[in-house]
C-alpha cells in the first residue's frame, strides 16, 4: 500500500521536474530500489557477522535470502538506470561514470556469491565461507555510494549533498513515500522467501523420517 | 505520449512485472509445498493404519 501510494505520488502528485520532464518520475523509483539494493546486501553482511560471531546456522539461510533479493533489487537499479539514462543522456550505459561501473561490479560480486554457494557441499565450512564472501562484499557499498561524490567529472546527478536533498518538499515527501514502501516490499519478500525455505527444509527432514 | 512519458512507463512496468514475477514464483512454490504436505499427511496416515493393523 505504501509503495502504491508512493507510486502514484510519483505519477500523479509530484511536480514535473523543468529540466528533464516526465522521465525525472523515474528517480522516485530508480533511487529507492538502489537503496534497498544496498539495504538488502548490508543485511546480508549482518546475518552474516551474526554466523560468523555466534555459529548459529540459521544466519546462513537468512544471509543467503537477504544477498538473493539485494541481487533481484540490483537488477531493478541497473534497468531502470539504464531506461533513464537511455532518456536523459542518450545512452544506455555509460563506462565512463564511477557509480555506475561500481555499482555494476557490486552487483556482479554478489550475483558470484551464487556461483560460490552451489559450487559447495551444504554443512558448516559453506555457511562459514559464504559468510565471509558476504561480508568482503559489504565494503563495496560505501565505496558505491561515496564514488559519485568523489567522481570529478560526471553526468550522474547528485540529488543529496550536505546542504540537503536538492528538491522541492514535495519531491522530497514523494521519494521518502516510495523509499518506505520499496523498503517495506523488501522486507515482506524477505520474510515470505525466508518462510518458504524453512518450510521446504522441514518437508525435506519430514520425507527422509517417514521414507 | 511523448518519448519521456514512454520510458517513464517502461521503468514502472519494469518494476510491475518483475514483482509480479516474484510473487508468481512463491505462489508456485507455495503450491509445491501444500501438494508435499498433502502426499506426507497421506503417508503418514497409511504408515499409522498399517502400524494398527
Amino acid at each position: 500500500m505504501l509503495l502504491g501510494g508512493g507510486v502514484a505520488l510519483a505519477l500523479l502528485w509530484a511536480p514535473e521536474d523543468a529540466d528533464q520532464g516526465p522521465s525525472q518520475r523515474i528517480f522516485y523509483i530508480h533511487v529507492p530500489v538502489a537503496l534497498t539494493a544496498y539495504a538488502c546486501f548490508g543485511w546480508a553482511a549482518w546475518k552474516a557477522l551474526r554466523l560468523l560471531w555466534v555459529r548459529d546456522q540459521r544466519y546462513d539461510l537468512e544471509s543467503y535470502v537477504a544477498v538473493h533479493l539485494g541481487v533481484i533489487f540490483g537488477i531493478l537499479t541497473l534497468v531502470t538506470g539504464s531506461i533513464w539514462a537511455r532518456v536523459s543522456w542518450g545512452v544506455w550505459w555509460s563506462w565512463g561514470e564511477q557509480q555506475l561501473v561500481l555499482f555494476l561490479i557490486l552487483f556482479l560480486f554478489y550475483s558470484a556469491y551464487f556461483m560460490l554457494r552451489f559450487s559447495l557441499d551444504p554443512g558448516p565450512a559453506r555457511a562459514s565461507i559464504c559468510a565471509v564472501y558476504a561480508l568482503f562484499g559489504v565494503v563495496l557499498i560505501p565505496i558505491s555510494f561515496l564514488a559519485i561524490r568523489l567522481a570529478e567529472n560526471f553526468i550522474h546527478p547528485v540529488v543529496f549533498t550536505r546542504d540537503g536533498p536538492q528538491m522541492s518538499d514535495s519531491m522530497f515527501f514523494t521519494f521518502v513515500v516510495c523509499l518506505g514502501g520499496m523498503l517495506a516490499l523488501a522486507a515482506a519478500l524477505y520474510t515470505n522467501e525466508l518462510l518458504g525455505k524453512r518450510l521446504d527444509a522441514r518437508i525435506r527432514e519430514l520425507r527422509e523420517a517417514l521414507s | 505520449m511523448s518519448t519521456g512519458e514512454k520510458y517513464l512507463a517502461g521503468a514502472y512496468a519494469v518494476l510491475l512485472v518483475v514483482v509480479l514475477a516474484y510473487v508468481a514464483i512463491i505462489a508456485l512454490k507455495l503450491q509445491r509445498m501444500e501438494r508435499d504436505l498433502s502426499e506426507l499427511a497421506e503417508l503418514a496416515r497409511r504408515r499409522r493404519e498399517e502400524a494398527a493393523a
